[in-house]
C-alpha cells in the first residue's frame, strides 16, 4: 500500500515493505516477593506490565522513534523486538518470520544477522578484556560470514574505517577510547553481521552534545549508504525530531500516539505528546519557561484505571477514568489513543496550555 | 565559633543578617567572587592542572549557568567552592571570596560551618545525597539544628514548612517517610528542601535534573527559579544541558578543557556565540525548529588533561585556526556584551 511521504532535501527511500509488524506485543514481568514471603504475608502475585498490548509496523529504510519517560516500557519493547526478553501474548514478525524463537536462542540464522542492538551505555555493552578487533570480529565470527583469519581481518578493518575509527585501533581495548568512540565500536560490531535492521537504544543518552551530533550523524550516513532501518528508541524529543521519520509515544507501557513526524510535532494530539513538547526546552527563547507537566508517572505497578494518563490530564473525565481509550485514526493520518480526542472534547489547537498551567499544583 | 584563623577583610558572617531583597542589580558587590582559581591533582606522572585560571562573580539573586561537556571542569569548579574536593586534587592558586571573605583556605571544621549555612549544595542524584535509614524528617531538622539554634519541635515546624515551600502535597504526613518512598522528583525535592535549611546565600547545584524525566525537570527548575527570586539566593547551576541553562541563568559561563571560553548573559550566548566552540556546541544540539540534513561537528574530542595543547587549547579542534592560536593562550576578551576567549576578538575589537 503505497503512501505519500513527507519528502525532505536529500530523503532517503523509503519503501512501502513492512519489515518490522508488532501485534498486540505484551510483557509482564513477575516481581512477588518470594514464594514463602508471599504465603506468610497473604500476599497475591505481583505482575508488572511493562508492555501493554502495543501494535506498530515499521517499513523498509524508515526510522521509527519510539519516546517516553522512564518506565514506560520504551527498552522492553527494544528487547522484546531483538529476543532478549520473550513475549508474554502477542507476535512480533520480521520480514514475514516470527521471532519468538529469538529469544529461546534458537531461530533462522539469517533472522539473528539481520537483526542487530546498540544499546545505551557504550561502557558496559563492550567486553572490557576483548580487543576492540575481536569484539567487531565476533558476529563475523559466530556468523560465518567470511573464511579465514585474513578475511575476518580485512572486513573488520573495513568496519572499523566505516564508522570513523582507524584500523590500528583494532589491537586496543576498551577502555582507551572515549564513549563516543566506544559508541562507534559498537556500531561496527552491530554492523559486522552486515544487518538491516538496527534496534537503538538511547544510543547518545549517555554522550555528551558534541559527541552525540557526531554519532547521529554517522548513523545518518550509514543509514544512507546501507538502506539500514532503524528503530530508535530515546528519551530525547529533540533528537527523535532530528533522527525519524514516524514517531510513536509511549506512556506506561502502552503507544498512546503514533504518526509521522512533521505531524506530530506541528499538531500533536494526544494530551501527553502536548505536555512533552511543551516542556523541553527550547534554545530560542532564552529565559523564558515552559509550561511543566502536571504530576510524576504512576507506580506501574499499580496503573490508573482507564486511560492512564487521566490522572495528570487536564482533559479527564469518567469515561477516562473508567475504561483504556483504543488507538483510532486521528487527523493528520496518525493514530492516538485518546476519549477526549475521539469525542471531539480537546480541539486541533486547544486552550492547552493555560490549562495545563491550571492544573500544575503549585 | 566562627573561624577563627580567617583574616575578614569585611566583618566576618557579613551574611548573617542581609536583608532578603530580591537583589538582581549588578552594581552590589558580588555575593560569590571567584579570582584565578586553579585546581591541581599531583599524580605520579607529574601536575594535572584541572582547571586553570578559572574566574567569575555571582550576584546575590543571579543564577550563573556554568556548562560543559564531560571532563571539562564545571563539577570540579563546583566542588572547590563548597569545599569537597577528592583527596588528592587541591586547589593550587587563586581565592574564593563569598561574601568579601576568602573561603578557599579554611580549615576543614571551618569550612563545614559554612557549608550548609551559608553554602547549600545539590548533587545529581537525589537517592545519594539522602540518607535510607533515616526518615526525612529526621534529615531535615538534624540540618537545621546543626546550623541554627532551634528545638526540637521548632525545627520539625520549620522542616514541614521547607517540605511545604518546595512543593511537596501533604508535607505534615510525608516528613515522617523514608527516602525510597518517594519518587525521583519528589526526592530531588527533598535535597532542594536541604540545601535550603539553613537559609543559605549561595546554591551550587550540580546537574540537579540530569537524573529526572523532562516533565519533572521542568517543575524542578521553576522551583529553583521561584526560591532563588523569593529569598534573594545565588545560584552556581552546573550542567551539561544548554537547554536547563537557557532557562534557569542570567549568566553563563561555557567551560572547556578546564577554562572558561565563554561568559556572557544567557541570551546573547545561546543566541550570538563568540567563541568557536560555543558556536559548534549550539549547532549540535538537535532542535524541534527546522529540519536539519546533519548536526553541526566538532571533530575529535576534548583533550584529556595530560596533554592540554599549548595555546589555546581548542585550537587541535577550532575550524578558523590560526597561527597565534598556537602559541599564545587567550584570556577572556571582550565580544560584544559576552567575553570569549579567542584570539579572533582580539584582532577585531567588538
Amino acid at each position: 500500500m503505497p503512501r505519500c511521504r513527507h519528502e525532505r532535501a536529500g530523503s532517503h527511500p523509503v519503501s512501502a515493505e513492512r519489515l518490522l509488524h508488532v501485534s498486540h506485543a505484551t510483557k509482564t514481568f513477575d516481581v512477588s516477593p518470594p514464594w514463602l514471603a508471599r504465603m506468610l504475608a497473604r500476599q497475591p502475585r505481583l505482575l508488572l506490565h511493562a508492555v501493554d498490548d502495543v501494535s506498530f509496523d515499521i517499513r523498509r529504510g524508515e526510522t521509527l522513534g519510539l519516546v517516553g519517560e522512564s518506565g514506560c516500557g520504551k527498552s522492553t519493547v527494544a528487547r522484546l523486538i531483538v529476543g532478549l526478553h520473550r513475549l508474554s501474548s502477542g507476535t512480533i514478525t520480521y520480514a514475514g518470520t516470527d521471532t519468538a524463537a529469538l529469544s529461546t536462542g534458537g531461530g533462522p540464522r539469517s533472522l539473528r544477522r539481520k537483526l542487530q542492538m546498540i544499546f545505551q551505555d557504550p561502557y558496559a555493552s563492550l567486553n572490557p578484556r576483548w580487543r576492540v578487533a575481536d569484539i567487531v570480529a565476533e558476529p563475523i565470527r559466530a556468523q560465518r560470514l567470511v573464511r579465514g583469519a585474513h578475511a575476518t581481518r580485512a572486513r573488520v578493518d573495513a568496519l572499523l574505517t566505516q564508522v570513523g575509527l582507524a584500523p590500528a585501533d583494532g589491537h586496543k581495548y576498551p577502555h582507551q577510547f572515549s564513549g563516543g568512540q566506544r559508541q562507534r565500536i559498537s556500531i561496527a560490531r552491530a554492523l559486522a553481521s552486515e544487518p538491516e535492521f538496527l534496534v537503538c537504544d538511547e544510543p547518545t543518552s549517555a554522550l555528551d552534545v558534541s559527541v552525540q551530533a557526531q554519532v547521529l550523524n554517522l548513523m545518518r550516513d550509514l543509514q544512507r549508504q546501507l538502506g539500514l532501518t532503524y528503530l530508535f528508541i530515546s528519551h530525547n524529543l529533540a533528537v527523535v525530531h532530528h533522527v525519524a521519520d514516524r514517531v510513536g509515544v509511549m506512556y506506561l507501557g502502552r503507544v498512546v500516539e503514533l504518526a509521522d513526524k512533521p505531524a506530530l510535532f506541528a499538531h500533536p494530539q494526544h494530551p501527553y505528546t502536548r505536555m512533552l513538547l511543551d516542556a523541553i526546552p527550547d534554545l530560542t527563547m532564552a529565559g523564558k519557561s515552559r509550561v511543566p507537566v502536571a504530576g510524576e508517572v504512576p507506580n506501574p505497578l499499580s496503573p490508573p484505571s482507564g486511560c492512564a494518563f487521566h490522572p495528570r490530564c487536564p482533559f479527564a473525565n469518567e469515561r477516562c477514568r473508567r475504561e483504556a481509550p483504543p488507538l483510532q485514526p486521528a487527523r493528520g493520518g496518525g493514530v492516538v489513543a485518546c476519549h477526549a480526542i475521539e469525542e471531539g472534547r480537546i480541539g486541533p489547537e486547544s486552550v492547552f496550555r493555560e490549562s495545563a498551567v491550571a492544573a500544575v499544583p503549585k | 565559633m566562627r573561624a577563627s584563623r580567617e583574616k575578614p577583610p569585611f566583618p566576618p558572617g557579613g551574611g548573617e543578617g542581609r536583608d532578603e531583597a530580591s537583589a538582581c542589580a549588578t552594581h552590589v558587590r558580588p555575593l560569590l567572587d571567584v579570582r584565578n582559581l586553579r585546581v591541581e591533582f599531583p599524580t605520579r606522572r607529574g601536575v594535572l592542572t584541572a582547571i586553570d585560571d578559572v574566574s567569575f562573580t555571582i550576584a546575590p539573586g543571579e543564577v550563573l549557568g556554568v556548562v560543559g561537556e564531560s571532563g571539562a571542569g564545571k563539577s570540579l569548579t563546583g566542588a572547590a567552592i563548597i569545599g569537597l574536593l577528592e583527596p588528592p586534587g587541591r586547589i593550587a592558586g587563586g581565592e574564593i571570596l563569598l561574601d568579601g571573605m576568602r573561603i578557599d583556605h579554611l580549615p576543614h571544621d571551618a569550612m563545614r560551618r559554612i557549608r550548609g549555612r551559608r553554602i547549600g549544595a545539590i548533587f545529581q542524584d537525589p537517592l545519594a545525597s539522602l540518607d535510607p535509614l533515616y526518615s526525612i524528617g529526621r534529615q531535615l531538622t538534624e540540618t537545621i539544628r546543626t546550623h541554627l539554634p532551634m528545638s526540637e519541635s521548632a525545627a520539625r515546624v520549620r522542616a514541614i514548612e521547607l517540605l511545604q515551600e518546595v512543593g511537596i502535597p501533604a508535607a505534615e504526613r510525608r516528613i515522617d517517610h523514608y527516602p525510597h518512598q518517594f519518587s525521583g522528583g519528589m526526592r530531588q525535592r527533598v535535597v532542594i528542601a536541604l540545601a535550603l535549611a539553613a537559609q543559605p546565600q549561595l546554591i551550587v547545584a550540580d546537574e540537579p535534573t540530569t537524573a529526572l524525566d523532562v516533565s519533572i525537570q521542568a517543575q524542578i527548575i521553576k522551583l529553583l527559579r521561584r526560591l532563588c527570586r523569593d529569598h534573594g539566593t545565588a545560584v552556581m547551576l552546573v550542567t551539561h544541558d544548554m537547554g536547563v541553562i537557557a532557562e534557569t541563568a542570567d549568566r553563563v559561563a561555557v567551560m572547556y578543557a578546564g577554562r572558561i571560553v565563554e561568559l556572557g548573559p544567557v541570551a546573547d550566548v545561546i543566541r550570538a556565540p563568540k567563541h568557536p566552540y560555543t558556536i559548534g556546541l549550539m549547532g549540535s544540539i538537535p532542535t524541534l525548529d527546522g529540519e536539519r540534513e546533519r548536526l553541526v561537528q566538532i571533530d575529535g574530542s576534548m583533550p584529556r588533561l595530560t596533554d592540554i595543547p599549548a595555546g589555546c587549547p581548542f585550537h587541535p579542534r577550532c575550524n578558523r585556526v590560526f597561527e597565534r592560536c598556537l602559541r599564545e593562550r587567550p584570556d577572556l576578551i571582550a565580544a560584544g556584551t559576552s567575553r570569549a576567549a579567542c584570539w579572533l576578538h582580539a584582532a577585531l575589537p567588538a
